[in-house]
């Protein structure tokens, strides 16, 4: 009998989900020895053409990474998913849209005009990207940027959702172990849409940092305050860290090193919005109550956006900023 | 038993009020349109009705539920606040859980805040729309009932508090009455005579202050404050901190020689309002309750000098202790009667009335000093010179009150206290008096007859307001006098009157530290600071917190009548609950869910009713939900969303946003 397809795809992201996946060592021969790997242009050789002829769902499994920031994503992402039985948004891009999706904040001619006019570029003719070009040997294109940039489940059919940036290398490797037991029939999937390789709670929970009573007077970065105490939480240093809101399963990567944890692994479990949840608990702790004092206290943190909606901001209430939409 | 499309049966009923809806809102379309439009979220009939809230209303709920299997039920009617219990109720007596009913208010909310019809119509649709969204995702909550503790916690021992302490005390119960003075009485104790029957205070007020302070179910403690309060009707836990008098008074009689032998003589700024003297060691009166008198050690030799020692060596029952320290009880009770009174508003603020610089004017506070037989001019009406009988006195109205630079309200008793004054001062010097008002409010039973007495005794009424009190003369006829500036409004003219004594009549003011004591109670204060009542036509001693009571002035001026009439009702609001043994608390409450909470411990100082608690061993919070009153504030905090409000989950608000932007008809505008 042949072995079930599978498949993962590469669009609007960095590429360290990839090396992620690279990074489970020798359980990539897990992979290998259960799968047939139909479609993985970073790791093997396959044309769209080859996924094109498959018979729909065909490919049992499919991890996505990867925001969707122009129409050959889009493409992609309908193709594929007409041919999986199982799409995965695979990271932080695909299931929140990541840093890609800070590009939300600005409307799109803004971020076209500063990528070609920077100080370091070399454009004397102003030039800008054109959909269609003319050359000597006919026409070619290159896809068209979407207005804004969308997570996968915002344009296509998504059945799991695995969050972080990347995903922990030993939750993907709980993950293809789950499938390959699937596979076995000694395990059952999870209910569709769920949220698979992370916990329920938040990161406050793996984190061995002593914590009390929260009573925040005033926000630091990082560089201001030295030396770090070694054993007590980080916000009650007054550093603001987003473990409280940020769903669990990185163990505590960053603020078991010293690191105020910047949000990766998304909101916890029926949050419907990361930053507003995260705002409202640091307000809740502001220890003042006159509405300067308050207004000061905040201004600490100095980039509001990146602090609240660094990973989700296309996954958001918002979506984007008003400009965004202003097109 | 549910629609088909698996959606529980919805009866939406839609309510006229008469035609406080009806006449801004088209109640038939909005009928008709929720039984159409909303059909697919589950409604299967809708009605309207002229009254839903009367009992043939009532009656069409309760036969739907029966007859048409009805699941859930909203009544677009008025504000939850007015009439959601009625309608859960009605639910209830028709076997359905109460709390699978919704009000959707399309008076408050829609009919009363629009003009437009047509405008108003497609809103009330789109709030009917969410609480139909909403209700399809409540749950059946079961009501917690609790006992409750029969003692009562009384604090202010004023006639108000008096009079709240002795009602449930004579029904059997115990009181704890907590006064912060050394002595019961409040401001009654300081007058001489009360308007308008004129009978002494002392007389009236006296044996109710001896008696509750005899009486066996009544614990009082005077000198005493509450530092804490927690729990909830029916179950609270006061702590109340006795200072220390510096006397055992399990040996004292009373007898007051310590205070006839300490050497220092002190100012009373409090009893005698500035213009009387006491001791270091010493009872507000000779009727003082309880006996005991205390030290005053900001003002006692041996305590600011370490000699002295003479209240110690004439105790003969030796009960003075310099080593007292203040103490801490704990009391529990099931109900709290806050009767902490009112302050008296400060003339200084008014500077153009010259009170603190012209020695001659007075406030009302010091004038009823004054005509106290056992005050410190045995009742003598004189010049601040202690001799000099006025001839002419001039009394103000509304210092302090309805003035937009001081405070707005009227204090509603100081036109019967100044009528009060100028029948004083008539009857005790016969000298010639001014009253200054600005509109005469005598309303209550007896008080403008009262006025008409006043009237023919010869007081002089100038209709208009006073603009300056002033020492400079301008003729030889005011040499000497306080001139009275002012814009007789009658004549129509602006007069200037020479007199030898000035009367403030100061109002009221909320206590100043009415909004901290609010708080410790866990009750609001209006924005001119008074206790805020649950509803201030239908329930005037009740507040938001169950089983907080307010009653007297602490909720707004009140003449000494009103005051009791609210003490009495507070009482009888007490007994009723400790009638039934047990009360019924709303099962809206908030739930961690413990495998969803991080232990981050951003819930743990929010509630105000401090019923969250850090498990270490388990690293995770947990709400008591005796404690928790559901107000929500942990909900909206915890980051991880571990927290649920029963009632209000985020499943159904969000269903009741979903409704509310459902796409209504496009408006014309
Ligand atoms: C000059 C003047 C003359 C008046 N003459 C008349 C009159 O002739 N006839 C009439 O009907 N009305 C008169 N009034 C109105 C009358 O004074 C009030 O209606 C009445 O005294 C209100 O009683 P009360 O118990 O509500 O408040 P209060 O008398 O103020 O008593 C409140 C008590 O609570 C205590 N207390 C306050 N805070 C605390 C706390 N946190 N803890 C413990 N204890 C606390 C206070 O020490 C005080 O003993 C007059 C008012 C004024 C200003
Ligand atoms: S009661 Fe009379 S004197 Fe007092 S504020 Fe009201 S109107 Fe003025
Ligand atoms: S805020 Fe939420 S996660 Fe944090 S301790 Fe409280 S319940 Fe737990
Ligand atoms: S909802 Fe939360 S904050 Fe409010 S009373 Fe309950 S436990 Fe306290």
């Amino acid at each position: 009998m042949s072995k079930p397809k599978f498949a993962m795809y590469w669009s609007g992201s960095c590429g360290g989900c990839e090396i992620a996946v690279i990074n489970i060592h020798e359980k990539i021969l897990d992979v290998d020895a259960n799968f047939e790997v139909a479609f993985w242009p970073v790791a093997v050789d396959a044309k769209v053409k080859d996924v094109e002829a498959l018979a729909d769902g065909d490919i049992l499994l499919t991890l996505w990474n990867g925001s969707i920031r122009n129409e050959e994503n889009e493409h992609m992402a309908h193709l594929l998913r007409r041919k999986s039985k199982l799409l995965v948004a695979f990271g932080s891009c695909a299931t929140e849209g990541c840093v890609p999706g800070l590009a939300n904040l600005s409307p799109l001619s803004e971020i076209i005009d500063t990528a070609y006019t920077t100080l370091t570029t070399d454009n004397p003719n102003n030039i800008r990207p054109q959909h269609v070009t003319k050359v000597p040997e006919g026409e070619i294109s290159i896809p068209v940027l979407k207005d804004r940039v969308y997570t996968l489940a915002q344009v296509v059919d998504v059945d799991y959702f695995m969050p972080g940036c990347p995903p922990e290398s030993h939750q993907i490797a709980a993950v293809i172990d789950l499938v390959i037991q699937v596979l076995q029939g000694k395990a059952e999937l999870p209910p569709k849409g769920a949220v698979i390789g992370a916990g329920s709670s938040t990161v406050c929970e793996d984190c061995p940092r002593k914590r009390n009573v929260k009573s925040i007077k005033a926000f630091h970065r990082i560089q201001e305050i030295a030396p770090l105490d070694p054993e007590l939480c980080i916000l009650e240093q007054g550093i603001p860290c987003n473990g409280p809101a940020t769903r669990s399963g990185c163990n505590a990567r960053c603020p078991r090193v010293g690191a105020q944890c910047i949000g990766c692994y998304g909101p916890a479990e029926g949050v419907v919005d990361y930053g507003a949840r995260l705002l409202t608990a640091f307000a809740s702790v502001i220890d003042a109550n006159e509405p300067e004092e308050i207004e000061r206290i905040l201004d600490g943190i100095p980039d509001p956006a990146g602090q609240f909606y660094r990973f989700n901001l296309a996954d958001s209430l918002f979506r984007a900023g008003a400009p965004a939409f202003k097109n | 038993m549910s629609t088909n499309n698996g959606k529980p049966k919805v009866g939406v009923y839609v309510c006229h009020c008469g035609t406080n809806i009806a006449h801004t809102v088209d109640v038939e379309q909005v009928r008709d349109w929720a039984a159409q439009a909303l059909g697919a979220e589950g409604v299967v009939i809708a009605r309207d009705y002229k009254f839903m809230c009367s009992s043939p209303g009532q009656e069409l709920i309760e036969k739907d539920i029966k007859e048409l299997g009805l699941e859930r039920v909203v009544v677009a009617a008025c504000s939850p606040h007015l009439h959601e219990m009625t309608f859960r109720n009605a639910s209830k007596r028709a076997g359905l859980n109460p709390y699978l009913t919704e009000l959707a208010s399309i008076r408050e909310q829609v009919s009363w805040v629009h003009t437009d019809k047509g405008l108003a119509t497609e809103k009330a649709k789109a709030v009917v729309a969410g609480a139909v969204e909403r209700v399809v995702k409540n749950e059946p909550l079961d009501e917690i009932k609790v006992p409750i503790h029969p003692a009562t916690l009384v604090v202010g021992g004023g006639i108000t508090g008096i009079q709240a302490a002795l009602e449930i005390a004579n029904a059997g119960y115990k009181v704890y009455l907590v006064e912060r003075e050394p002595s019961i009485g409040g401001h009654m104790a300081q007058f001489d005579k009360t308007f308008p029957t004129l009978d002494c205070a002392a007389c009236i007020l006296t044996p109710r202050m001896f008696e509750t302070g005899m009486h066996p179910n009544i614990e009082l403690l005077t000198w005493s404050e509450v530092t804490q309060v927690a729990g909830y009707v029916g179950n609270f836990t006061v702590t109340i901190k006795k200072k220390p008098r510096y006397l055992k008074e399990e040996l004292c009689t009373g007898c007051r020689i310590c205070v006839e032998k300490c050497p220092k003589k002190v100012i009373d700024h409090v009893y005698e309002a500035g213009i009387g003297y006491r001791k270091a060691i010493y009872t507000s009166s000779a009727q003082a309750v309880p006996k005991f008198p205390v030290i005053d050690t900001a003002n006692c030799n041996f305590f600011q000098k370490g000699t002295c020692k003479v209240c110690e060596k004439s105790c003969p029952t030796n009960a003075i202790d310099y080593e007292q320290k203040e103490q801490f009880l704990k009391v529990d009770v099931g109900n709290i009667i806050l009767a902490t009174g009112y302050d008296l508003f400060d003339a200084r603020r008014v500077s153009n009335y010259g009170y603190g610089r012209l020695a001659n004017v007075f406030t009302s506070i010091e004038f009823e000093r004054m005509c106290n037989a056992a005050g410190p001019t045995s009742g003598k009406i004189v010049l601040r010179d202690g001799q000099t009988t006025p001839k002419t006195v001039g009394i103000i109205h509304c210092v302090g009150s309805r003035d937009r630079n001081y405070n707005n309200y009227c204090s509603s008793i100081c036109c019967m206290q100044s009528l009060k004054f100028a029948h004083l001062v008539k009857e005790r010097t016969g000298a010639t008096v001014y009253d200054f008002y600005i509109d005469m409010r005598t309303p209550m039973k007896s008080y403008d007859e009262f006025y008409q007495r006043v009237l023919e005794e010869g007081t002089l009424f100038v209709r208009g307001k006073v603009a300056q009190v002033s020492d400079a003369a301008r003729n030889a006829q005011e040499e000497g006098k306080l001139i009275i500036q002012v814009e007789d409004t009658l004549v129509g003219k602006q007069r200037r009157i020479p007199v030898d004594m000035v009367i403030l009549s100061t109002g009221m003011q909320p206590r100043h530290d009415a909004k901290e004591v609010g708080k410790l109670f866990g009750i609001g204060c209006s924005s001119d600071g008074w206790f805020t009542e649950k509803h201030a036509k239908l329930d005037p001693v009740a507040t938001m917190t169950e089983g907080v009571l307010i009653a007297g002035t602490a909720a707004g001026p009140k003449d000494i009548p009103a005051s009791v009439a609210q003490g009495s009702a507070a009482a009888a609001r007490v007994l009723n609950l400790i009638m039934r043994h047990e009360v019924t608390l709303e099962p809206i409450k908030a739930i961690i869910k413990q495998w969803q909470c991080s232990g981050c411990r951003i819930c743990n100082g929010l509630c105000p009713f401090n019923a969250i608690s850090f498990r270490a061993e388990r690293r995770v919070s947990e709400i008591n939900p005796a404690l928790c009153q559901g107000c929500g504030t942990c909900v909206a905090a915890c980051p991880a969303g571990a927290i649920s409000g029963s009632g209000f989950s985020n499943d159904q608000i969000l269903a009741q946003i979903d409704g509310l932007l459902m796409d209504v008809n496009p408006v014309s505008a």
